[in-house]
């Protein structure tokens, strides 16, 4: 298309061999010790040489928030811009430089509130991004405020009698904009983090996953009723798609549809035929949504993994067909004929 | 050029200014657009200025939504729509009541009879109709039943009477191309293209243009035939061409000069849209237009864009530029290249969203949180909206940063005959990505330095992509050269020493004294005040006074010949559509006594207006 850019029409072969260390830049990592965020970026550092792709042409863009120094860490191109505003620029990103993979990382402060709006666009417009929303339920980098996803009643320094708001279920606000993949995971067990986050890199269009972190300096363990290891087998329900959504120690509880929704069920109670089989396919978002909906907070029994993964068509490349198609048809642009083309007269 | 010759009977003048006023719903804009377009193609030279009302369908009828369109065209050139009308159409009794106060005195007066009923008297405050009273004895009077003659003439078309009354300004027109010899043929022609496909209202519109034209020549309106000549101009290609349009073909230009295909985020707002508009017809170009949710992901688009390797631009209006001003920050902070087009109009907040101002260049010098210079430049007439968009890529793209280009909603929608470039003659953007490791490390081994810059500050970009020059840029601040996070206060304050240098050393043209070099009075203006300070001041010139007047495109940096320009007046008079924001600029950087000339009504300056002060502060 261009002269001066030429690197997105470079044809340079297969992706050399990766490990670890190589998607480890040099910089220092400062989380505090404990930190979640440490799991999911090693998690990152694990997968990257497994799929085998280009670290120039691998891309991180965050917000402002802890999570949001994730960037500096990778040696990768990597922009650290401000808060809220990492799916717009990496919209834009996007739309001009399809050859790129773009990872979107941020908090909950971040991306659901002074964020939001850019959030739930990028997921209706199924622009090809991977969106890792790291939830901790918690302002850390301001060192303790409520966010939009603490729960109701929660005490901290900008609610000393506890928070008033309900929160956001950021599942659920992702598949209320229609987002084509929606994911949940969790920074206790990496390598569901890992298979999530592969799932989310080879979906076509927007990628949207959400990870229980644990804050701990100002939000000790908000998710540990759910992802502590002896805790999991029942209060997590790991979502496959084409089977029955079951769980417990035994398997012996499942999810089985209600009217107007889903609940959870003892097998005992309804027979094994009465479970639903978990289907990310399905166009319409309402099973994913109620399935969503089946946790009030992090310590009832809560569904982890791949709520929906669905085909729809992506974004930068539709409005890149357009280009395509106009400049096919009509011929590459000429400035000149542009110039002239409203009624002209010559002196 | 079409159609020249001037019909015998016709008496010539030198200039006419015509204004079209009516309810938003009567067309008016469209009316003078033609009028325009038909004077254009007969070669004279012409000013507009559209002026409508900010709702889309204000009441019928009433003062709030008179719509109107002036045209100044004449023999020579001239700098501006005109300061009175010498002929007013009225539609209706709104767009008189409103309207008539700006024509001259024993001007033209051509008033829709049809439309002066009770109701509409009502509506626009009349007690009685002035068209019975003497009220309007000291103009020339032309009624004409127009709406009534429209529909008459498309009865037999087999038009319904309310949608011929739809074409009544086409009757307008072509009563008014009568009177002032304008070609038919163009209109005609514009008509069929226009309406294709939708035969009767191209056969009404056209039967009303004819009865129109036909009541002129037959009727005894007791108005001389009239024409104003075709202005000399220099021998070249022509078009009639409103500023938002060429803003958005320099934009076009500027990507095939430098390269780059263009990226434009935008949200709409007006009076900025049309640019979006405009650009999402060019797809050929490869020019991405992205509509986005709102004004901060508009430029955040656009500057992800331009990190990708892109001309990012994004185009809006002050209360958009307000919203986007962290992310203009981001992008001083990246030192990435970006275009920010502001076309002002009257603030704050909501303001006068259709009217014209030119209140936003402090906010384009220093509205921003910390020390964040950028450079600004503005354009002057619609035409140059075309040159001065090229020149704020240009910069970006030379020095590695984010540009506000001020233009507003007068230059914005108005129009005037534009010699066409030679794309030849257009300069290369040259553009020159990083390919290679810049440095070397304590190891002695090559890595690639992201702000490591060269002499003139800039430093190197990299697009993602590029093999081996993977690196991290961010908000936080960066140390110098290596680009890693520094929270170290000396580098801090290099970094903002070395960014405000790197601003105020860009290249931009001396400016240019037009006038008497050693006068008294020094008129300085910016944006679209050229017209009719050129105008004014060409008018005391002509009386026989000295003065001197300089045109700044560059207000950030300053010219470096400014300051000694200044320094040569002992008056230095600023007119500006706002209350001496430049003034204060000039007042802060010079030390000089600079009088700010302000204007806030949404309208600009007429030339009549700089003459007079101009020639108060001769006196003085």
């Amino acid at each position: 298309m261009t002269d001066a850019l030429n690197v997105a029409t470079t044809d340079v072969g297969e992706a050399p061999e990766t490990s670890r260390s190589d998607w480890q830049s040099d910089q220092e990592v400062r989380w505090c010790p404990g930190c979640g965020d440490y799991s999911v970026l090693t998690a990152i550092q694990l997968l990257l040489p497994e799929l085998g792709v280009r670290r120039e042409n691998t891309v991180f863009i965050s917000g402002i928030g802890c999570a949001a120094r994730f960037p500096y860490y990778m040696d990768t191109y990597g922009v650290h811009t401000i808060h809220g505003r990492s799916p717009a620029f990496a919209t834009g990103l996007a739309m001009a430089r399809p050859d790129l993979d773009i990872w979107v990382i941020g908090g909950d402060g971040d991306m659901l509130s002074i964020g939001g709006n850019h959030l739930i666009h990028a997921l209706r417009r199924n622009i090809n991004l991977n969106i890792l929303l790291i939830n901790n339920q918690i302002y850390g980098l301001t060192k303790g405020q409520y966010s939009p996803t603490s729960e109701t009643g929660k005490v901290t320094k900008s609610s000393p009698m506890g928070a008033t708001p309900r929160p956001f279920n950021p599942v659920s606000v992702a598949l209320g904009a229609e987002a084509s993949f929606v994911a949940r995971t969790h920074d206790m067990d990496r390598k569901h983090m890992q298979e999530t986050f592969r799932r989310a890199y080879l979906h076509d269009g927007a990628a949207f996953v959400e990870v229980y972190q644990n804050c701990n300096v100002f939000n000790d363990g908000a998710f540990g009723a759910i992802t502590k290891k002896d805790a999991r087998d029942d209060m997590l329900i790991d979502l496959i798609h084409g089977e029955p959504i079951r769980f417990g120690t035994e398997g012996e509880r499942g999810v089985a549809r209600r009217e107007g929704g889903v609940q959870i069920v003892d097998l005992a109670d309804v027979g094994e035929d009465a479970i639903l089989v978990h289907d990310e396919l399905l166009t319409d978002p309402s099973t994913a949504f109620s399935l969503s909906r089946l946790a009030e907070g992090p310590h009832t029994p809560t569904p982890i993994g791949v709520f929906r993964a669905c085909k729809r068509d992506e974004y930068g490349r539709a409005v890149a067909d357009q280009i395509a198609n106009v400049t096919a048809s009509r011929g590459k642009g000429d400035l000149s004929a542009l110039l002239r083309s409203l009624p002209t007269w010559e002196v | 050029m079409t159609d020249t010759a001037a019909p015998p009977d016709a008496v010539s003048v030198d200039k006419v200014i015509i204004r079209f006023a009516g309810d938003s719903g009567d067309g008016m804009q469209l009316t003078g657009d033609r009028f325009t377009s038909a004077s254009a193609l007969f070669g004279n030279d012409l000013a507009t200025l559209p002026e409508y009302p900010a709702e889309i369908r204000a009441p019928a009828g009433s003062l709030a939504g008179v719509s109107a369109f002036q045209v100044q065209v004449s023999d020579h050139d001239i700098m501006t729509p005109g300061d009175a009308p010498d002929v007013l159409v009225a539609m209706n009794p709104a767009a008189l009541k409103s309207d008539l106060h700006m024509l001259v005195p024993g001007g033209t007066l051509i008033v829709n009879a049809d439309a002066f009923d009770e109701r509409n008297l009502v509506k626009a405050g009349y007690e009685t109709n002035p068209l019975d009273g003497s009220d309007l004895d000291g103009y020339m009077l032309i009624t004409a039943p127009m709406t009534s003659l429209t529909k008459e003439v498309c009865k037999d078309l087999g038009v319904k009477p309310r949608d011929a009354e739809r074409s009544k300004n086409f009757f307008a027109l072509g009563l008014v191309s009568w009177m002032y010899s304008r070609p038919t043929e163009p209109t005609m022609e514009w008509i069929d293209t226009k309406f294709a496909g939708r035969d009767l209202i191209i056969a009404a519109n056209k039967a009303a243009y004819r009865a129109g034209h036909a009541f002129g020549e037959t009727a005894e309106i007791g108005h001389q035939r009239v024409v104003v000549p075709a202005a000399p101009q220099q021998p070249g290609t022509y078009t009639n061409i409103n500023g938002n349009t060429a803003l958005a073909w320099g934009l076009v230009a500027a990507g095939e000069l430098s390269g780059l295909p263009v990226f434009l985020g935008s949200y709409p707002i007006t009076p900025a849209t049309d640019i979006l508009h405009e650009l999402s017809k060019h797809k050929s170009f490869g020019v991405t237009t992205f509509q986005a949710e709102d004004e901060i992901a508009a430029v955040g688009s656009a500057l992800g864009a331009s990190y990708g390797g892109y001309l990012g631009v994004t185009t809006t209006s002050g209360p958009g530029v307000a919203l986007k001003s962290e992310t203009i920050s981001l992008a001083v902070s990246l030192e990435l290249p970006l275009v920010i087009v502001d076309i002002q109009r009257g603030g704050p907040s909501t303001g006068l969203p259709t009217k014209t101002e030119a209140a936003d260049l402090l906010m384009a010098m220093y509205g921003r949180h910390g020390e964040a210079p950028l450079p600004v430049v503005a354009a002057c007439t619609p035409a140059d909206c075309f040159d001065v968009a090229i020149e704020a890529a240009r910069i970006a793209l030379t020095y590695h940063t984010p540009v506000i280009l001020l233009s507003d909603g007068y230059l914005a929608n108005g129009s005037e005959p534009w010699r066409l470039p030679e794309v030849d003659s257009l300069a290369p953007i040259p553009v020159e990505f990083a390919t290679e490791f810049n440095h070397t490390n304590a190891d002695g081994e090559p890595e690639y330095w992201p702000f490591l810059r060269d002499e003139n500050l800039v430093r190197p970009l990299a697009p993602p992509g590029t093999p081996g020059l993977m690196h991290r840029i961010g908000g936080i601040e960066k140390q110098d050269g290596s680009g890693n996070v520094s929270y170290d206060t000396e580098n801090h304050g290099h970094m903002v020493a070395v960014r405000a240098e790197r601003i105020s050393q860009i290249e931009v043209p001396d400016v240019e004294v037009i006038g008497h070099p050693e006068a008294d009075v020094l008129v300085v203006g910016w944006g679209s005040t050229w017209g009719a300070i050129t105008g004014g001041v060409r008018r005391v010139v002509n009386a026989g006074h000295k003065v001197a007047q300089v045109h700044l495109t560059h207000l950030n940096p300053f010219p470096k010949n400014l300051g000694e320009v200044l320094a040569r007046h002992k008056t230095v008079l600023v007119p500006e559509m706002n209350l001496g924001q430049l003034a204060k600029m000039i007042r802060a950087e010079y030390l000089v006594d600079a009088q700010a000339i302000g204007k806030v009504t949404g309208q600009p300056f007429t030339a009549g207006e700089i003459e007079q002060v101009t020639l108060g502060a001769l006196d003085d």
